[in-house]
C-alpha cells in the first residue's frame, strides 16, 4: 500500500493544564496517514488517542501547551489561525463519540446538516436543505424530509450518529477523525453504522483516523493500525500483520486480551497492572512495570520509534521476541 | 407545542380564579362593617343602613356578592371606592400608564445593562470579567428601597440632576422623573440577571456541540449567534421574565418613596385607608399582570426549548 | 417558578440537592473534627462576623445603648455628630446611634420569626408531599401553584387592609408567601431521600411513617433547610423593612432599621441623609453577610451522617 501522505504528524507532544500543574498526555507521538488511507489508533482510556486526533483537529482545551509538527496537505496545522485555522478544521470532520451531546438539541437536524454548506460555502438554503435530504438517505435513514424538521432528543442515538456522519461528510472533508464514534451504541446499532461508515468512507476515498480502544473493530476496518500506550505510539503496522503478529508486546497483550471465536484460547490473558498516563509513566520503557519480557535494559532505557517489517515498533526487544509473542495458534 | 399552549392557557384561567376568590374573600373578613366606614364613624339610622346595604349589595350571600363583583370585574366594572365616590376603575386607569411606564423601563434597564454586562462577562476575563462580578455583587445587595434613598441622595440632592420625587408633565419631564425610580427599581434585578447570563453563556461555551461547531470550522460570531446565545437564551428569558414579573408588585415600593402617582403607591394608600374596593380591584390586576407576565415566560421557554414541550405533552 | 417578592434570588437557589460527595472535597486535609464545618472562605467568615454582631445588637442593644432611643429634643433635629453622641440625631432630635442598636431587635427577630415560620411550613409540606405523594401530593402542589399567583408584597399589602398594619399580619403574610417555594426546593430533595433504599429498607422493616420521616427523612434534608432558611431570612429582613418603609409593618415611632429608612426620608432630601443611610447601611450589611452565607451552605452542606 503506498499512499501519498496526506497528514503527518510528527514528535507531537501535548501537556494540559490541571489547575496550577502541565500534565502530559502525549509524549512525541508519530504518525502518517495517506490520501485514501484508514488508520486504527488503539489504546486503553488514557492513552492520548483522543488527544492526538484533537491536536490534528486543532481542538485541544485552552491552555493546551503543544510542540513537534503536524502536517496536513502541506500545510503547518500548528501554526495556523484566524480564517486558516477555520479553512483546516472544514477540511477534516471530526464525528465525536456522544452525538446526543454533540448535536445543538434545539436547533432542527436540517439545521446541524447544512450549518456548515450556508455559512462556510454560502450554499443557498433549498440547495443545501436537499443536498443534506440526500446525505441522509446515503447513511440510510427514510423519510429524510422529515428527519430534517425534527430535533435531535425526536431521534435514537444510532440515528444520531448516522446524522453525525452525513453531516460531517456534507462538507467534503479530506479527513475523517471518528472518536469512538461507535462506543455509546447498542452491539447492532454498532456494526450498520460502522458499516456505513466505511462503505461511504472508500466510496469518497477519504482519509480517516479511526479511534478505538477495539482492536479488532480496528482491524476489520482499516488499512494499518497504530497502537499507543502512555502517551506515546509503540506500534504501527499494516492492521492484519499487527493482528497476527504483533512486535511489541503490548499490542500481544491487547490481542490475548480479546475475546476471539476463531482461536482456541480460551481464557482471555489480562494485562497484569494498570495503564497509566504519560505525565505519571516511569522512566525507561513506559510499558516495562507490566511487561512479561521485561529486562533490566527496557527499565532503564528510554525506547525509541524503529522501523521494522514495514512498521514502526517502540521495544527494543522486539527483534529478539518476534514470533513468540503470541502463543501458538492451533485452528480447532 | 399547540397542547402545551392551551393547557398553560387553562391553568392561567384557574389561577386567576382562584386568585380572585381570595382576592374578594380576604377583605370580606376584615373585622369592621363597611357602613362604618361609610358613615365615617356616626351612628346611622336603620333606614341609610338599609339602603347603603342595598346600594352595595352588603346583605347578600358571600357567593353571590363574589360573583356579581367577578361579573362585573370582567366588564371592566372594579366597583365604587366608598371614601372616594368614584370608579374604581377609573382610578386605576388614571394611574396604570405610570406603573406600565415605569416597569417598561424597568425591564428594558434589566435586558439591556443585564444581559449585556452578562455576556461581557462571560466573554471577557480578568479585569472586564471581575469588574462585572464586582459591580454585580454590590447592586445585589441592594433592595430597592435602600436604591431609591441613596439614589435620590446623590442625584437629586447632591447632584441636582434629576427630579427627587413626582411624576412630571409631558413625555420627557414624565421620563426624566422615572429614569431615578427606575434605576432603583432595577438594581438588585440587573444583578441577578447579569449573574445568571454569565453563568448560562460560560456554560453554553463549555458545551460539546459547541465544539462541534468549532470542530467545523465556523466563524467564532456564528458560533457564538447560532449556540451559544441562543441556547442561553433560554435560562436568560426565564430569569429576565420572572424577574419582570416581581417588578410589578415592587413598583409599589419605589412608587412610593419617589411619590409617583401609579398603581402600587395608590394600593398602599388605599389598604391604609382600608378602601377595600380599591385594594380589590388594584390587588386584581396586578395578580393578573404576575400571572400574565409568568404564562408568557413558561411559553416562551417552551418556544426556545424544543424538548418542553414535548415532554409535557408526554405528562 | 418565579422569584419571591423584592428581595434578590441568589443564582444558587434552585439547588440540587447536594450529594454525599460534596462533604469532603477532595484534596481536604482539615482534621476530621472540623471537616463537617463548611469551608467558609474570608467571605464567609466576615459574612458571620457581622451576623454575629448584628445578632447580639439584637439582644443586648437594648441594654447597653447609650441614650433613650425615643427621647424627643426638636432643638438637636438632623444634628451631626456631637460628643457623646456618635452618629447625631434623627429628624425629631433622637439619638441615631440608640436607634440603631435598639432597630437591630426588632428588624432581625421580626425576619427570623418569618423565616422560621416559612421553614416550618415549607419542610412540613415537602416532606408530606413527598412521604404520601399520589393525590395528596398532586392537591397540596396546585394548591402552591395558586399561592405563586401572589407576589409576597401584595399578599402583605392585602393583609395589612385585612388586619390593620402592623408587624404581624405583615410577618404572616410573607412567611405565607415565602412556604411554597421552599416547599418546592425541598420537595425535590425530600423525593430523592424518599427513594434511597436505606428508607424502604425501613419500610420493608415495618418502621412507622413518622418515625421514618423524622428520624432520618428530615435530618438527611437538614442541611439543605438550614441554607434555604438563611436565604429566606435575608429574603425576610429586606421585605419587612419594605413594608415598614411603605408604613405597613412596624409602626413608628418604634426604632426599626426599615422605620428609620422611611422617616430619615424627608431629613435625606433637605440634605440630612445620616438617619436613612445608616440604616440602609445596618440592613445592606446584614442582608449581604445571609445571602452569601446562605449560597455557601448551599455549595457545602454539613451533614455528616452519611
Amino acid at each position: 500500500m503506498t499512499h501519498p501522505a496526506l497528514l503527518r504528524v510528527t514528535d507531537l507532544t501535548v501537556r494540559l493544564r490541571l489547575g496550577e500543574q502541565m500534565r502530559e498526555v502525549i509524549s512525541g507521538s508519530t504518525l502518517e496517514i495517506g490520501a485514501g488511507e484508514a488508520m486504527g489508533l488503539v489504546g486503553e482510556s488514557g492513552s492520548g488517542k483522543s488527544m492526538t486526533a484533537r491536536a490534528i483537529a486543532r481542538l485541544l482545551p485552552a491552555g493546551a501547551e503543544v510542540s513537534g509538527q503536524v502536517d496536513f496537505d502541506g500545510t503547518d496545522v500548528l501554526a495556523l489561525s484566524g480564517a486558516e485555522l477555520r479553512a483546516h478544521r472544514s477540511k477534516v470532520a471530526v464525528v465525536f463519540q456522544d452525538p446526543r451531546a454533540h448535536i445543538n438539541p434545539v436547533r432542527r437536524i436540517e439545521d446541524f446538516m447544512t450549518e456548515s454548506l450556508r455559512t462556510i460555502d454560502d450554499v443557498p438554503k433549498a440547495e443545501a436543505a436537499r443536498r443534506a435530504a440526500y446525505g441522509l438517505e446515503e447513511v440510510g435513514i427514510d423519510d429524510p424530509a422529515k428527519r430534517l424538521r425534527q430535533y435531535p432528543h425526536e431521534l435514537s442515538g444510532g440515528m444520531l450518529q448516522r446524522v453525525m456522519i452525513a453531516g460531517a461528510l456534507l462538507s467534503e472533508p479530506r479527513l475523517l477523525l471518528a472518536d469512538e464514534c461507535t462506543t455509546a451504541l447498542d452491539v447492532t446499532t454498532q456494526s450498520e453504522v460502522m458499516a456505513i461508515l466505511d462503505d461511504l468512507r472508500r466510496e469518497r476515498g477519504l482519509s480517516m483516523l479511526f479511534i478505538t480502544h477495539d482492536l479488532e473493530l480496528a482491524g476489520a476496518v482499516c488499512d494499518r493500525t497504530c497502537v499507543m500506550y502512555a502517551g506515546q505510539v509503540v506500534e504501527t503496522r499494516a492492521a492484519d500483520q499487527l493482528h497476527f503478529d504483533p512486535l511489541h508486546p503490548y499490542s500481544a497483550a491487547l490481542v490475548q486480551a480479546r475475546p476471539d471465536i476463531t482461536s482456541s484460547a480460551h481464557r482471555l490473558v489480562a494485562i497484569p497492572g494498570r495503564p497509566v498516563s504519560a505525565f505519571e509513566a516511569p522512566g525507561g520503557c513506559r510499558f516495562a512495570p507490566r511487561c512479561p519480557h521485561v529486562t533490566d535494559a527496557c527499565r532503564e532505557d528510554e525506547q525509541s520509534l524503529s522501523e521494522l517489517d514495514g512498521g514502526r515498533v517502540r521495544c527494543g526487544r522486539s527483534g529478539d521476541l518476534r514470533g513468540s509473542l503470541l502463543p501458538p495458534v492451533s485452528h480447532a | 407545542m399547540l397542547a402545551f399552549v392551551v393547557k398553560r392557557l387553562v391553568m392561567l384561567v384557574v389561577t386567576l380564579l382562584v386568585a380572585s376568590f381570595l382576592v374578594y374573600g380576604s377583605l370580606y373578613l376584615a373585622p369592621g362593617s363597611p357602613i362604618a366606614t361609610l358613615t365615617g364613624g356616626r351612628a346611622p339610622s336603620p333606614q341609610v343602613i338599609a339602603q347603603l346595604n342595598a346600594q352595595y349589595h352588603l346583605d347578600d350571600p358571600f357567593l353571590v356578592r363574589y360573583w356579581h363583583w367577578l361579573v362585573a370585574a370582567l366588564h371592566g366594572d372594579l366597583g365604587q371606592s366608598i371614601p372616594l365616590h368614584e370608579s374604581v376603575s377609573t382610578l386605576i386607569g388614571q394611574r396604570i400608564g405610570v406603573t406600565a411606564s415605569l416597569v417598561l423601563l424597568t425591564s428594558l434597564i434589566i435586558v439591556v445593562i443585564g444581559v449585556g454586562l452578562g455576556i461581557i462577562g462571560a466573554l471577557s476575563h480578568g479585569t472586564i470579567d471581575n469588574g462585572v462580578l464586582i459591580s454585580s455583587t454590590v447592586s445585589a445587595a441592594m433592595p430597592a428601597f435602600a436604591a431609591a434613598v441613596v439614589l435620590q441622595f446623590v442625584f437629586a440632592v447632591k447632584l441636582p440632576w434629576f427630579p427627587a420625587l413626582g411624576d412630571g408633565n409631558g413625555l420627557l419631564d414624565s421620563l426624566h422623573h422615572l429614569v431615578l425610580p427606575a434605576l432603583a427599581l432595577a438594581a438588585s434585578s440587573v444583578a441577578l440577571v447579569t449573574r445568571v447570563t454569565r453563568a448560562a453563556v460560560r456554560e453554553e461555551m463549555e458545551r460539546e456541540h459547541v465544539q462541534t461547531a468549532v470542530s467545523r470550522g465556523l466563524p467564532r460570531s456564528t458560533i457564538l449567534r447560532r449556540h451559544v446565545l441562543r441556547n442561553a437564551a433560554i435560562p436568560i428569558t426565564t430569569v429576565v421574565g420572572l424577574t419582570i414579573a416581581s417588578l410589578i408588585a415592587l413598583s409599589a415600593v419605589v412608587e412610593t418613596a419617589f411619590g409617583l402617582n401609579g398603581l402600587g403607591s395608590y394600593l398602599v394608600q388605599a389598604a391604609q385607608n382600608k378602601d377595600f374596593a380599591v385594594v380589590q380591584g388594584i390587588s386584581l390586576v396586578l395578580v393578573v399582570l404576575f400571572v400574565v407576565v409568568n404564562t408568557i415566560v413558561d411559553i416562551a421557554y417552551a418556544l426556545l426549548d424544543p424538548r418542553v414541550a414535548i415532554g409535557s405533552r408526554a405528562q | 417558578m418565579s422569584i419571591p417578592v423584592g428581595s434578590t434570588l441568589p443564582t444558587g437557589a434552585a439547588p440540587d440537592e447536594p450529594g454525599p460527595g460534596a462533604l469532603a472535597a477532595p484534596g481536604d486535609t482539615r482534621s476530621a473534627r472540623t471537616r463537617h464545618l463548611p469551608r467558609l472562605g474570608v467571605g464567609g467568615w466576615v459574612s458571620v462576623g457581622i451576623i454575629v454582631f448584628a445578632v447580639l445588637l439584637a439582644i443586648f442593644g437594648p441594654l447597653v445603648r447609650p441614650y433613650d432611643p425615643n427621647q424627643v429634643s426638636l432643638s438637636y433635629a438632623n444634628v451631626g455628630p456631637v460628643g457623646g453622641h456618635l452618629l447625631g440625631f434623627d429628624g425629631a432630635g433622637r439619638d441615631l446611634l440608640s436607634r440603631l442598636m435598639v432597630g437591630a431587635r426588632s428588624t432581625l427577630l421580626g425576619a427570623a420569626l418569618v423565616s422560621s415560620v416559612a421553614v416550618a411550613i415549607g419542610s412540613s409540606l415537602a416532606v408530606l408531599t413527598a412521604w404520601f405523594g399520589g393525590r395528596f401530593d398532586t392537591a397540596v402542589s396546585s394548591g402552591l401553584d395558586v399561592m405563586f399567583a401572589f407576589p409576597g408584597i401584595l399578599l402583605a399589602v392585602l393583609a395589612a387592609a385585612v388586619f390593620g398594619p402592623g408587624l404581624l399580619a405583615a410577618g404572616l403574610a410573607l412567611s405565607m408567601a415565602y412556604s411554597p417555594y421552599l416547599a418546592r426546593v425541598l420537595r425535590g430533595a425530600a423525593l430523592k431521600e424518599r427513594a434511597m433504599a436505606y428508607i424502604q429498607a425501613g419500610e420493608v422493616q415495618g418502621f412507622s411513617s413518622w418515625w421514618l420521616c423524622f428520624r432520618h427523612l428530615l435530618p438527611n434534608i437538614s442541611s439543605l433547610i438550614v441554607a434555604q432558611g438563611t436565604i429566606f431570612f435575608g429574603f425576610a429582613v429586606v421585605d419587612l423593612a419594605a413594608l415598614s418603609f411603605l408604613g405597613l409593618g412596624i409602626q413608628p415611632p418604634q426604632a426599626d432599621w426599615g422605620v428609620m429608612v422611611s422617616e430619615g426620608k424627608t431629613p435625606l432630601l433637605q440634605g440630612y441623609p445620616l438617619e436613612a443611610i445608616s440604616a440602609v447601611v445596618c440592613i445592606v450589611l446584614v442582608v449581604s453577610a445571609v445571602s452569601f452565607l446562605g449560597e455557601k451552605l448551599q455549595e457545602r452542606p454539613m451533614d455528616v451522617q452519611r
